[in-house]
């Protein structure tokens, strides 16, 4: 009963979103408030339904009914509780389900706090946001039904892959998701405001702070995945371009530079067409994503071949909006008028580099994922482009940029002075070249790369703090006036503060893993010691243990620093039965911002076991800045200008402009 | 500066970017085109001791030494010529004699291959379809390559 009510609701939903496709662009040309305001109250229904139909399918896991498929598949009953949760989208059809749910949330938050969008955009904005809805849904119905159920119900199910029993599953996904279907949102925006032709700086107002949830949630679900492949697949490798990873870059690119053209558009109401191509690409991007993923293509192109519906289907969806979107640009950008000037130095002009260059990095990824993948489908050859590849494209285009980055906020709107903002970065110019210095003496001419980067590193982090010093005055004026001062500055430029400094503690966590990075894999016995990176590790013993769904080996390790005892580790290696698989439990030990990481290879007839045993220096700094850039975006996003709200278009809007001139 | 220059910096700004991205990535792709090289590739190319590349072909029956500390020594052979290989770690589950594999490292002065990784045949990494052609022409190719590689468990595209 309830896997059929799921999917009854799914299928409500569906008709939900295709009245909600069709009655408010009628509404609109019509000018009919009635009908515009049909898209209000389907949107919140359809949330409803597609929350129920998801919360069937999660009754269904959590309850382990494996008459139906999608759970017999994927869980077991002795699996524990959270995984039985969090397994609900660790599988193809459930994943979808997640997708359109969020789809549907983005779309009922428009349609729950838009009441100060003019009444036709709003119109607009939620009949695409259902175009998307209803080929999703159309999608999971003919071809991913997570409801189906078996006819001779099975009494045990085949468990869910071992890799993703982790606490990475619960955060990982549902983040990344909140990410690349939140670009939905501008997406939206975008062709709405194409196919009214028109658009203002209220138009980016609107959009900015959506465009923000969605980065912060793309940023921290990048960053708990790279995580959770660091600690879960046992390599120590916490970023491999895998095609799957570079899915979820390539929006998160694309969506960065959104963001910063689209604050160019609110302040000077320039950049608008570009603004609006960005937004179409992002959400592109994402549903390239979802099909890179979704399609099967990623692990070979001939698992396409031997389930052609799916990929094809996504395949449709994707030439669809892509296509169409952007023929509709083609076809309508003319039609916006042409915004504000500005000189090639200034606030503007740093924005348009920022733009160039991140979108530029995007496009290197683009061909290095797909280029493969094109080549495997014309000629048959495979061929692998990885790390080196990116390590000669996307480094040196991303390089530039970082340098840039406190030029930025330096620079004044319309015309700005390059040699006074270069003055004003002096100290920050110091500082890192004697970071660099100390580093390449400290390291006795280890290779000059490395206290370069880290050089670099540091002026994008005391760039980022220059600005506030500035504007708050610190260290010229009175110690009381500078904390009012700060107090009184937009959060925004706070913001922009910490996702700049984060960008710049990541690149020292990165260079410093990649470089000083020790390790040491080793036939072990107990007794045994070996060192690494200045730490003696000592295998104790090697225990058997039973888990719910698994026995697992557990190995226990003393991790000495001259000769005194800091830590126990216990990594493990589990055998799931159910799967015929087993995983690699790392154990990690954080001193500061460096962990020593241990896994275990085989246990080998003798007794004794191989070990991976690495020392990885301020590795933890790798998504520290992330995090740093995601709390950045959130401040942003409580700033003063998008609580209190857009002012009316046109009129307002100009009194706005004149007092932000004034400020 | 008027529109028209303003738009000319600009466009001609995007283009340099775009030049410099599009040398970059014709460049990097060079050296990546070939997935490996069989031994008598690699003597024919006369490859320097010290540059990097993927070295591919079949592990010699009887030729696997295992040594000290996971220290191990093998031969790998296209049928037409054969070089020695040394690596140090964990071989991959599916690593055994007179199995495909591809390594990456470099020779070193005395011509044996030093490798760093070893990726088996029927690790997501499989055979490409040039160098299957090549060994049945020379003879070593094995009914059992013909099999579709396994459908790898899709860990990564179900996690992400």
């Amino acid at each position: 009963m309830i896997a059929e009510a799921g999917h009854y609701a799914l299928v409500l939903a569906l008709v939900l979103a295709l009245i909600q496709s069709v009655v408010p662009v009628i509404g609109a040309r019509l000018r009919d408030p009635a009908l515009m305001n049909v898209a209000r109250s389907t949107a919140l229904t359809q949330f409803a339904f597609t929350a129920v139909s998801f919360t069937a399918l999660t009754w269904l896991h959590v309850t382990s009914d494996f008459s139906v498929t999608n759970v017999f598949e994927n869980s077991h009953s002795l699996k524990p509780m959270i995984y039985k949760l969090t397994g609900v989208w660790g599988n193809h059809e459930g994943s979808m389900l997640l997708w359109v749910l969020i789809l549907a949330l983005f779309g009922a938050l428009v349609a729950a706090f838009g009441n100060n969008l003019p009444r036709s955009l709003r119109a607009h904005v939620l009949a695409v946001q259902a175009w998307v809805g209803t080929a999703f849904y159309l999608f999971i119905l003919a071809t991913s039904n997570p409801f189906a159920r078996i006819a001779n119900p099975p009494m045990e199910g085949r468990d869910l892959n071992p890799i993703l029993q982790d606490i990475g599953l619960a955060i990982h996904p549902p983040m990344l998701y909140l990410g690349y279907v939140g670009f939905s949102i501008s997406f939206s925006f975008a062709v709405a405001a194409l196919l009214e032709g028109r658009i203002d700086a209220a138009w980016a107002r609107w959009v900015r702070p959506w465009t923000l949830t969605a980065w912060i949630f793309l940023t921290l679900g990048i960053a708990m995945g790279s995580y959770w492949a660091y600690y879960e697949l046992g390599w120590g490798g916490w970023w491999f371009w895998d095609p799957v990873e570079n899915a979820s870059l390539m929006p998160w690119l694309a969506g960065t530079a959104l963001l910063h053209s689209a604050v160019v558009m609110e302040k000077r109401d320039a950049l608008k067409v570009w603004t609006v191509l960005l937004a179409i690409l992002t959400f592109s991007l994402s549903l390239l994503g979802t099909f890179l993923v979704r399609s099967g293509v990623l692990t070979s192109v001939h698992t396409f071949a031997s389930d052609p519906s799916r990929g094809v289907f996504i395949l449709m969806i994707l030439c669809l909006f892509i296509g169409g979107s952007l023929s509709l640009y083609a076809w309508r950008a003319t039609t916006l008028k042409q915004g504000g000037l500005f000189a090639p130095i200034s606030r503007e002009g740093a924005l348009v580099l920022n733009n160039l260059l991140l979108t530029t990095a995007c496009a290197t990824v683009f061909v290095g994922t797909l280029y493969p993948l094109a080549l495997e489908v014309l000629t048959g050859d495979k061929i692998s482009v990885g790390a080196p590849f990116f390590n000669l494209t996307f480094a040196p285009l991303f390089l530039p940029l970082m340098i840039a980055v406190p030029f930025g906020p330096l620079l004044a709107w319309k015309r700005g002075d390059i040699v006074g903002a270069s003055q004003r970065l002096t100290a920050a110019g110091i500082v890192a070249l004697v970071t660099m210095a100390v580093l390449w003496a400290w390291t006795k001419g280890g290779g000059a790369f490395a206290p370069l980067m880290i050089g670099i590193a540091v002026f994008v982090v005391i760039g980022a703090m220059t600005d506030i010093v500035e504007r708050t005055q610190l260290f010229r004026a009175p110690l009381t006036t500078s904390l009012h001062r700060a107090r009184g500055l937009p959060r925004s430029t706070w913001g922009s503060a910490f996702a700049h400094a984060g960008l710049g503690i990541a690149l020292i966590g990165i260079v410093c893993e990649t470089t000083w990075n020790s390790e040491s894999i080793a036939s072990m016995n107990p007794k045994d010691v070996v060192t690494v990176g200045g730490y003696q590790v000592r295998l104790d013993d090697v225990t058997q243990q039973q888990g719910p769904n698994y026995r697992e080996a557990i190995s226990h390790f003393t991790v000495m620093l001259d000769g005194k005892t800091i830590g126990i580790l216990s990594p493990s290696k589990r055998d799931f039965a159910t799967r015929n698989m087993s995983t690699t439990e790392a154990a990690l030990l954080t001193r500061g911002a460096s962990q020593v990481y241990i896994s275990l290879g085989d246990a080998h007839a003798d007794g004794s076991i191989a070990v991976r045993i690495y020392h990885k220096p301020m590795v933890l700094l790798i998504w520290f800045g992330p995090v740093l850039m995601a709390f950045g975006g959130l401040l942003s996003l409580t700033d003063r200008r998008l609580r209190v709200g857009a002012p009316k278009p046109a009129k307002a809007g100009k009194k706005a402009g004149a007092l932000q001139a004034a400020e | 500066m008027t529109r028209k220059q303003r738009r000319l910096t600009l466009i001609g700004g995007s283009l340099a970017v775009l030049a410099v991205a599009a040398a970059l990535v014709l460049n990097a792709l060079r050296d990546s085109i070939l997935f490996f090289s069989t031994p008598t590739m690699a003597a024919e190319k006369h490859i320097q001791p010290g540059q990097r590349f993927r070295l591919g072909g079949m592990v010699r029956e009887g030729s696997l030494v295992r040594g000290e500390q996971l220290k191990v020594k093998f031969d790998v052979t296209d049928g037409n010529s054969t070089l020695p290989v040394t690596y140090q770690g964990i071989l991959p589950d599916l690593f055994r004699e007179g199995q495909g594999i591809v390594s990456e490292g470099a020779l070193d002065a005395q011509g044996v291959f030093k490798a760093d990784t070893v990726l088996a045949k029927h690790d997501e990494n499989y055979m490409p379809k040039n160098v299957a052609e090549e060994l049945k022409k020379t003879g070593h190719w094995k009914d059992d390559y013909d099999r579709k590689p396994q459908k790898a468990p899709s860990v990564q595209g179900a996690a992400k």
